[in-house]
């Protein structure tokens, strides 16, 4: 679509920048202060210019923690991404069974982490959790607790029910967007289903696979609550991710300097990798719009 | 299509278990939960719930969650429309740089915010408000609302601003009146996705509030006790969050349901 070029539409925009802003610039400005300086109180501050970043970078913590959260978001994306897609297809398209599975569907997205963390804590024990009773059932050892593995899945399986509702929700959100007009004009000129998914559905429904892609690789790279109520960054430092590893550092040692130094290198990645995708996806876009 | 309803099938049972489970559990006496497996409490029992909608402690935490969830889904949507409108239909000096400077703000680790934000809002003599909480939690609401709304407004097309225009339309007038029901969908949505946000979110919530605004995520924790878990009232507690979300939905759903109005404009 043509867009008019108008500086005027700065005015519409002015409200969202200025709330962003103080949210977030002020914030962002402190810890970079903390960063750069060893602070002990307003008045006494030294600066120390690159050190704690070089102190953070040679950490084998860090080290562990970061390659963990990268295949941890790595296989969150392809897990949730294909099936939230799948689900939003197979739901129904009107009539109440679709509202029913709408409301059943948008239910975990509903619940505050913590109890989400709560609820998996509980199912997937061996003992008092109905989850982790069947697996055990089957004849699979597994206790989340003391097994790395098993820690991992727990933690991965959750997310997948946590999270993969909110790419169907929006798949579906796009899909009923698309009018009735293409699926008659492709019915008539004989298209396969799968013809349909390619050539119609895929293209109409980029917009919001952008933002679902986006938002499931920032969320489950800055996981927090889940893991943390479940396994506590356990066994061992299986399930230290990142942000776990970054709260251990600034809340629980008071490192506050390491801690910002963290957290500017966290912000670049995630920064990176977002512009990343923004463009391969922006750039996919119009390449089959052409 | 039956094996797509099979597959939905099977997902829900998957989706829904872990919720029957929390359901089960908050019906049941912490001795049932802890002497062994029941598929059904034994002696069901609303204990648990009498115990959270009898205490001012408890039922208090989500009148607050209430109150600056409600406060922030509507300052979002109120600042993020005529800025998704912006972004959809202008060209303007760094619009796509705001677009995605907007989306980085989604990016930044809550841990580490916790103690600016702390000292801006106590700055401010804005601590444990509920408007402290709302503004907070536009930090990653705004930024939301705007991408999607940009979407959905993408999708409407121009000729239908240009024809307003030309019949004599105001740009709040054409606006308000025609604008806003065209993307009635996409609102709905949006509204969904910041209700969700900000009512789910715990780090920001407990951080910015003492007392009077102590958000209901934050009262659950008190079910730690030296005696351990009140597996009950926590697995209660969880079952109330579940229910204003579970609200929303449905009213949003049709919005939902019924998609663009495009080809009968």
């Amino acid at each position: 679509m043509d867009k008019i070029e108008n500086n005027k539409a700065w005015f519409l925009v002015l409200p969202v920048f200025v709330i962003v802003a103080i949210s977030a610039i002020i914030p962002l400005m402190t810890v970079v202060n903390y960063a750069f300086q060893d602070i002990f109180s307003p008045q006494d501050r030294y600066w120390v210019g690159t050190e704690w970043f070089e102190s953070v970078l040679a950490d084998d913590d860090l080290h562990g923690a970061l390659i963990r959260q990268f295949v941890f978001s790595f296989v969150i994306l392809l897990v949730e991404i294909p099936l939230g897609i799948a689900l939003a297809l197979a739901m129904p398209a009107r009539g109440w069974r679709a509202s029913l599975a709408l409301v059943l569907m948008a239910l975990p997205l509903l619940i505050p982490w913590n109890v989400v963390g709560t609820i998996w804590q509980v199912f997937a024990r061996a003992d008092i959790g109905l989850g982790g009773w069947l697996v055990n059932a089957l004849g699979i050892p597994y206790n989340y607790t003391n097994d790395p593995v098993a820690a991992w899945l727990t933690i991965v399986v959750m997310d997948v029910w946590h999270w993969t509702p909110l790419v169907v929700l929006l798949c579906y959100a796009g899909l009923r967007a698309i009018p009735d007009a293409y699926y008659q004009a492709a019915a008539i000129d004989g298209a396969s289903a799968w013809k349909v998914f390619r050539y119609i559905e895929l293209p109409k429904m980029r917009g919001v696979l952008l933002i679902a892609v986006l938002l499931r690789f920032m969320d489950s790279f800055m996981i927090y609550t889940e893991p943390f109520v479940v396994t506590g960054g356990g066994p061992g430092n299986a399930t230290t991710f990142l942000s776990i590893h970054l709260t251990k550092i600034a809340i629980g040692q008071m490192d506050l300097g390491p801690a910002a130094a963290i957290s500017i290198i966290y912000f670049l990645i995630i920064l990176t990798l977002s512009f990343v995708f923004y463009n391969v996806m922006t750039r996919m876009g119009t390449g089959e719009r052409a | 299509m039956k094996g797509r309803s099979v597959a939905l099938i099977i997902y829900f049972v998957f989706l829904l278990l872990p919720i029957y489970w929390l359901v089960n559990m908050s019906l049941k006496t912490n001795q049932e939960i802890l002497s062994g497996l029941t598929l059904f409490p034994r002696e069901p029992t609303l204990a648990n719930f009498q115990t959270i909608l009898t205490d001012p402690s408890w039922y208090m935490g989500y009148v607050n969650s209430l109150i600056y969830v409600v406060m922030n889904t509507v300052i979002s949507l109120s600042v993020a429309l005529p800025a998704a409108y912006a972004f959809s239909r202008f060209r303007f000096i760094g619009d796509k740089h705001v677009f995605f400077w907007l989306l980085t703000n989604r990016m930044a680790p809550p841990a580490v915010f916790l103690l600016p934000f702390f000292q801006l809002y106590q700055a401010l003599g804005l601590f444990d408000t509920h408007i402290a909480v709302a503004l907070a939690h536009c930090l990653f609401n705004v930024p939301l609302a705007v991408w999607i709304l940009e979407g959905f407004m993408s999708g409407v097309p121009k000729e239908i601003d240009e024809t307003a225009y030309i019949d004599g339309y105001s740009f709040p007038r054409f606006f308000v009146r025609i604008f806003l029901p065209l993307i009635k969908a996409g609102i709905g949505v949006t509204a969904f996705f910041c209700f969700m946000f900000s009512w789910v979110e715990l780090l920001l919530a407990r951080t910015l509030t003492a007392t009077n605004a102590k958000p209901i995520a934050s009262t659950m924790t008190r079910t730690v006790s030296a005696a351990g878990m009140d597996w009950g009232l926590l697995a209660a507690a969880g079952v109330l969050t579940i229910v204003p979300g579970a609200l929303v939905i449905w009213f949003v759903r049709n919005y939902m349901a019924k998609g663009f109005a495009l080809g009968r404009v």
